[in-house]
């Protein structure tokens, strides 16, 4: 079919070993290999003088490359089972699955469309093992080897997984996830040492987050890979920069979203123990949400994406303001209270001074009264009131006998009112004193 | 020196002794001077110039340094 195809004919599939494809698949088929046999592809030319791509005149177009190649690859290849790690697992909105099957050393695109995906119980999770049954394929648009997969299984935890796993237990062992262990974040901090790479999205999404929330915070970047081989290394070493320089009150380590590859580096076992060990309150911020790394476990405080750790680093400098001010306000007013509270004890203070002394005067008066009514009870005057009278010699001599009179004297009848003057007509003195006027 | 977070916490404490009332006038006297202090303080740890994006750097003395992070 295709111009440059120069093989002995199309490549023979092996149906027979289809399910279980032995490493040594092609050794002994030419089918892949280009002959440069003059004569086997003068057959397929068209006529034409020069092989296409033979020479710059005859180039030829990409699209005719990836043609032939997915021709060949498909040709070559029977539908197969492949057994590997999935990685970087993504969902399209149009329901098509992308993904990789990995193994230590080497790495496969696969597709499964979104029609295949209904015969699959689950997705799959990163790290799995899986056996994925597909056909070997090349994606032209890209000219990615790419594998699309029909039908799959999974096969217990991938690899990744496993280590990860095995690395969280003897964090744990070792009480390094207690949460007890986790510092409290300082408040305020003034300076806040940074460990991501200087390029990085993390680094630009912290100084946004920390300039937009507070520019009073100084931020000081500690330079580091965060991805690739030398990433644990490198972040080590700038947890050691960091301690040493010791300038900062706080830290935050990370690096944003990647592929579990890109990622791993954080879960490196020296360097999680790194992390648990700084001398200083740490957040770990790495990758995404449902990225969690071991040194997210390890650190004091595990942010979701670095903008978050950001957030969660620093408080806003105008709450900060308003809550100064507003304290500011509230001491005003306390000692606004002190003074008015004062000023108020003091007028109670008067006004019952005045009640008791008001009361004291009305005591008295009452006393006054009675001792009044007690007194008048026992003047003569109440007495004669009565109508009694009594009798005196015009000198004003009280007569208390009638013996005491003869016929024709003077005698004052004082009456309660008045004196009536009046004269003895005669005497008849009765008993033995004059004590029984009654 | 105290932290601006002690700070904050001291003056709240402060309010709130004053505000709860019956205590004797010197000492609420003495608590508003250490208040107005406490906030003079606060305030001008918020009012401090904007501090600049640095690079830890290590000095050819070995000296571990910050410096303005270029570009």
């Amino acid at each position: 079919m295709s111009p440059i195809r120069r093989t002995r004919g199309t490549p023979t599939p092996r149906r027979s070993g289809a399910a279980n494809p032995s490493p040594d698949l092609f050794a002994a088929d030419d089918a892949l290999s280009v002959p440069r046999d003059r004569e086997e592809t003068a057959s397929l030319l068209d006529g034409r003088q020069a092989a296409p791509g033979e020479s710059p005149s005859s180039a030829v177009s990409v699209a005719t490359v990836t043609q032939t190649v997915k021709d060949v690859l498909e040709g070559a290849f029977p539908p197969l089972w492949v057994r590997g790690e999935v990685s970087d697992f993504k969902q399209h909105r149009n329901g098509h699955w992308y993904f990789s099957l990995r193994d230590a050393s080497a790495s496969l695109r696969c597709v499964v469309w979104a029609r295949d995906t209904r015969r699959i119980p689950a997705a799959p999770d990163e790290g799995m093992t899986v056996l994925a049954l597909g056909q070997v394929t090349l994606y032209a648009a890209r000219g990615d080897l790419q594998f699309t997969v029909t039908s799959m299984d999974a096969v217990g935890d991938g690899l990744w997984r496993k280590a990860f796993e095995q690395s969280r237990l003897r964090l744990e062992r070792d009480g390094l996830l207690d949460p007890a262990r986790k510092r409290p974040l300082p408040f305020f901090p003034r300076r806040i040492a940074v460990i991501t790479s200087r390029d990085g999205a993390a680094l630009h999404d912290i100084i946004s987050v920390v300039r937009r929330r507070n520019p009073l915070v100084e931020l000081v970047l500690i330079p580091a890979a965060v991805q690739g081989e030398t990433a644990p290394a490198s972040l080590g070493a700038a947890l050691a920069t960091l301690e040493a320089w010791g300038g900062a009150d706080l830290a935050i380590i990370g690096r944003g979203g990647g592929s579990r590859e890109d990622l791993w580096a954080f879960n490196d076992e020296k360097l999680a123990r790194a992390v648990a060990a700084c001398g200083i309150p740490i957040i770990s911020a790495v990758g995404h949400e449902v990225d969690v790394s071991l040194c997210d476990l390890v650190a004091d405080w595990r942010a979701p994406t670095p903008s978050a750790a950001a957030e969660r680093a620093v408080p806003v400098l105008d709450d900060l303001r308003r809550e100064v001010a507003t304290l500011g306000r509230q001491l005003q007013g306390a000692a606004l209270d002190v003074v008015r509270d004062g000023r108020r004890r003091l007028e109670q203070g008067a006004r019952r001074l005045a009640q008791d002394a008001h009361r004291q005067v009305e005591r008295r008066q009452l006393r006054l009264e009675r001792v009044a009514a007690q007194l008048n009870a026992l003047s003569p005057l109440a007495t004669m009131s009565r109508g009694f009278v009594a009798a005196t010699t015009p000198d004003g001599e009280l007569i208390a006998s009638a013996s005491a009179l003869a016929e024709g004297d003077a005698v004052h009848l004082r009456f309660r009112d008045g004196v009536a003057v009046s004269r003895v007509e005669s005497v008849t003195v009765e008993g033995d004193d004059g004590r029984g006027e009654r | 020196m105290a932290t601006f977070e002690e700070g904050l916490a001291r003056l709240e404490a402060i309010v709130d002794e004053m505000s709860r009332g019956e205590i004797p006038l010197d000492r609420a006297l003495a608590l508003f001077e250490e208040g107005i202090e406490q906030l003079r303080l606060a305030t001008q740890e918020l009012g401090r110039a904007e501090a600049a994006v640095k690079v830890l750097t290590e000095r050819a003395d070995g000296v571990l340094e910050a410096a303005p992070l270029g570009g």
